[in-house]
């Protein structure tokens, strides 16, 4: 079905990115302005640093359309989103590490300059700091569940694990926080 | 509920800064292009083999791999692959070029964002294949790196040093910090020791960086007091092993040391960091002044060489009297460049390497390095040939080979490069003499012009082997210049090593008249040269001379024997360019003579009085050797040095001043109690034309210069 303009404004996600998934490049145009506002929160939460939330939006954004090639319409399509962009994250941060592993062979001038820039990052404020010192998959878990407002089965069907284990990483994350500031104020 | 966990909720719901509108228009636009791509690709498959193309879950292949465009990119970018099919890569890699920012992870890297399978209950399984993919592929870069791990001492310590002075002056004015950073990372002047070889010792100090542990306390001390975290990054500066001393070429007895070497330099960039250094208002460190490369900033007048001589460069020798010691006399040695007409000259190949990763966004780097090519072309004749390699996380030519008649091709292709992204210089490089090599004709000259901030950040290549890399493209004909843009950071020193290495001239440009001076004023001087390795060797007559000093050049001395070895490289003249080179004696018998002489050995010839019979004796013997470009045998050129040769000119008088000038900022010892004020009075008086107005700027820094250090 060719969907028109006036259509559009009333049709689901799940419709348009079928449509876009077949070729519809006002559908996928549709999309994107639909949802990059969101993407974009939801990158800053997962970051906690603009300019990374920036680069993280665009590279979900230019995979997009790849990924929506194999878009099925099984799950709804903001979990099917959520899971892109988390991969997407995923995927950074560990080229982020392949890149400081690769930088080594600069010897410790770029080990310092690696340090460096990250503590600057890390400084932006205290949003950043605390979201660095969670290991990436509480990360992940409280973008979803604190940023974004899931329950835990949908932050569990986002991230591909059970209610249980998102509970259990909650509890973590507070866990650690605790440990944090009691260390903060020891200091 | 822990306050805490309230707190990262409220922070987490406070919500996220509005995106940036223009960082979302220019998303949305790349993803569009993505998105027609991957319409394209489908075409392509449904025409193909669906089954094949179409990765399953449990394919081997990497799930979410960006086809198309990329994909070949991946292919073509191998060593080989490069080479062989750089016209192919323009086709293909526009999308590439303009979204530097996908490739952050290194060359090869493509963006893989993966994709969990629609089936929860899958995902654990697949996201490990997805990871052994991506490991398959970082191992392979992992394999390039480890060839390369050889870290360079001595870039280590310059990175080291010039992060921990960006952190100490972080809480000042952010001018003044980086001002200060550039400054710092100036290499060090080699030891005033002959090291093993001076060539060697030459490119190991260019390529060590530069403010040693006491620079580094220096700097510490007159700016910010250091936050106490930041303190110890300070001190993580590698011991001073790593720096030859930085210390001024010292006064040499003529009857011990009779002899000195050195390689011409041709190099401008330390004039550039303290022009924004003193501008900034700070004085620039002793170690950043390198006052050979000051003198050689300016444009001389000199005599130009005749038709009849038999170099391609015309040498004056002048003796004069010394502004700041009425005991001593400057000998300066002048070459002049020829001019070739310019309509003679053969095609000039000119492959421009731009770094365009995100460091280069600040409006001092890219946008300069636009308009600077802007005002360049016009200078350029319609069958030289221009290219444009852009290099941010993978490389790509953007701009093949073109007539540099097609100003309105060339501009586009420049106004098309966007910074972002990581940078890999290496990959870069590679490309650019492939491209250059390409464009090569008999009897043409090409040259790889690379602008870059020095951000060469993605660890695929050690700073050595970039330079042997380098060192053999000179061999087969291709040099390198390096335009530095914008704050030096620690890669200054790698900068100039590679321009060195490449046979080329380091220039940083800080403004649009800089960028003018350097591409359109001398740009026929910059890109095509007239001789190479060009070595100067001053034999002194201690009959005459009781001492001698060589001001600067002590990052460019060489070894006596290598004068003659026409393996040693050295520096390149290029048409019209002049060099000039002041030695600072002191006559026998003269009260300024600083060591005794010697009671026992050979001490008969420095204690005699000075032999006056002659009308004009001789004071040294001046040899110079060079290369015809391409030539691997040099030649020689030689005559004595006379008292009282040559008459003082404006010119003369004016590299006298600014060598005063930089030696002022050294805080030489030599200088007695000449000041600025007396700088600034020499100066005034030896203008000349000033077409372009370099010596008066000189003036204003000296007045600043003058103000700063009281």
């Amino acid at each position: 079905m060719r969907l028109t303009n006036g259509m559009r404004m009333s049709v689901s996600d799940h419709s348009l990115a079928l449509a876009a998934a077949g070729g519809d490049r006002e559908a996928f145009a549709s999309l994107l302005a639909r949802h990059y506002d969101r993407l974009f929160a939801f990158a800053f939460r997962l970051t906690g640093a603009r300019a990374e939330a920036e680069d993280l939006t665009q590279d979900i954004c230019l995979a997009l359309p790849a990924k929506l090639a194999r878009y099925e319409g099984r799950a709804a399509f903001t979990t099917w989103l959520y899971r892109v962009a988390v991969n997407a994250a995923h995927d950074r941060r560990r080229r982020a590490a392949t890149h400081a592993r690769a930088a080594e062979g600069w010897g410790d001038w770029e080990q310092a300059r690696q340090a460096e820039m990250a503590e600057t990052a890390e400084a932006v404020d205290w949003l950043t700091a605390t979201l660095r010192a969670l290991p990436p998959e509480l990360r992940d878990t409280c973008a979803l569940v604190l940023g974004e407002d899931m329950t835990q089965s949908q932050a569990g069907e986002v991230l591909g694990v059970s209610e249980g284990t998102i509970a259990w990483r909650m509890s973590e994350v507070k866990k650690r926080l605790r440990a944090v500031a009691t260390e903060e104020r020891a200091s | 509920m822990t306050d805490e966990f309230d707190k990262l909720k409220a922070a987490m719901k406070s919500g996220p800064p509005p995106p940036d509108p223009g960082a979302k228009k220019a998303t949305l636009a790349l993803a569009m292009q993505a998105f027609e791509d991957q319409r394209e690709e489908n075409a392509a498959l449904r025409q193909g083999s669906a089954a094949e193309a179409r990765p399953t879950p449990e394919s081997p292949r990497k799930a979410g791999l960006m086809q198309g465009v990329r994909e070949m990119f991946l292919k073509l970018s191998t060593k080989a692959g490069l080479a062989a099919t750089t016209g192919i890569v323009a086709a293909g890699l526009a999308a590439v070029v303009i979204i530097p920012q996908m490739n952050e992870g290194g060359a090869p890297e493509v963006v893989t964002v993966s994709e969990g399978p629609t089936d929860t209950s899958v995902e654990p399984k697949v996201r490990e294949q997805d990871e052994s993919a991506s490991e398959q592929q970082v191992a392979r870069q992992e394999v390039v790196a480890a060839d390369e791990t050889r870290a360079d001492d001595g870039a280590a310590g310059g990175a080291a040093a010039t992060e921990a002075v960006e952190a100490l002056t972080e809480s000042e004015a952010p001018m003044e910090a980086d001002a200060m950073a550039d400054v710092a990372a100036e290499p060090a002047p080699a030891p005033s020791v002959a090291p093993r070889t001076a060539t060697v010792a030459r490119k190991r100090s260019a390529t060590a960086g530069a403010a040693n542990d006491g620079t580094l306390g220096r700097i510490a001390g007159t700016f910010a007091p250091p936050r106490p975290d930041e303190g110890t990054v300070a001190r993580t500066a590698p011991d001073t092993e790593a720096y030859p001393e930085a210390e001024s070429n010292p006064v040499k007895v003529a009857s011990e040391e009779p002899v000195s070497t050195f390689s011409i330099d041709v190099d401008t960039a330390s004039y550039s960091v303290v022009r924004s250094s003193l501008n900034a208002g700070q004085m620039p460190p002793a170690d950043a002044v390198r006052v050979e490369e000051m003198i050689n900033y300016f444009p001389y007048d000199y005599a130009a060489p005749e038709a009849d001589d038999p170099a391609p460069f015309k040498p004056t020798v002048v003796v004069s009297e010394t502004p700041w010691n009425p005991d001593t006399q400057l000998v300066t040695v002048a070459i002049q460049g020829e001019m070739p007409v310019v309509e003679d000259r053969p095609p000039l190949n000119l492959v421009f390497l731009v770094d365009s990763s995100g460091s280069m966004s600040d409006a001092n780097k890219l946008p300069l390095l636009k308009q600077s090519l802007r005002l360049m072309l016009p200078e350029l004749r319609p069958e030289d040939q221009v290219a444009i390699v852009a290099y941010a996380g993978s490389s790509g030519l953007v701009l093949p080979p073109t007539p540099a008649g097609d100003r309105a091709k060339i501009l586009a292709a420049l106004d098309n490069i966007g910074a972002g992204g990581s940078t890999a210089g290496a990959a870069g490089l590679e490309q650019a003499y492939a491209v250059a090599e390409e464009m090569t004709e008999e009897g043409e000259v090409s040259r790889v012009l690379l602008a870059t901030d020095g951000d060469f950040n993605v660890g695929l290549s050690s700073p050595d082997e970039m330079k042997d890399f380098i060192e053999k493209k000179r061999e087969s004909g291709t040099f390198l210049s390096v335009l530095g843009f914008g704050r030096g950071n620690l890669n200054d020193a790698l900068m100039q090593s590679l321009a060195q290495n490449g046979n080329g001239q380091a220039a940083y440009i800080d403004t649009l008249n800089e960028a003018r001076k350097v591409l359109v004023d001398q740009l026929t001087g910059a890109l095509f040269p007239i001789a190479s390795d060009v070595k100067i060797q001053v034999e002194f007559n201690p009959a005459e001379v009781a001492e001698y000093r060589l001001i600067g050049y002590e990052t460019r001395a060489l070894k006596r024997e290598d004068f003659n070895n026409d393996r040693v490289d050295a520096g390149e003249i290029g048409a019209g360019h002049s060099v000039t080179a002041i030695y600072e004696i002191t006559p026998v018998g003269s009260p300024a003579v600083l060591n005794d002489p010697l009671r026992y050995g050979s001490a008969d010839a420095s204690v005699a009085p000075a032999q006056a019979e002659q009308d004009s004796p001789e004071l040294a013997f001046l040899r110079m050797r060079w290369k015809e470009p391409g030539e691997s045998e040099s030649e020689l050129l030689e005559f004595p040095i006379t008292e009282g040769m040559g008459d003082a000119t404006s010119e003369t008088r004016f590299a006298a001043a600014i060598a005063g000038f930089g030696q002022l900022l050294k805080g030489s010892d030599y200088l007695g109690d000449w000041s600025y004020a007396e700088a600034i009075e020499l100066t005034n008086g030896a203008k000349g034309e000033d077409e372009f107005g370099y010596r008066a700027e000189a003036v204003n820094l000296m007045r600043l210069a003058d103000s700063l250090s009281r």
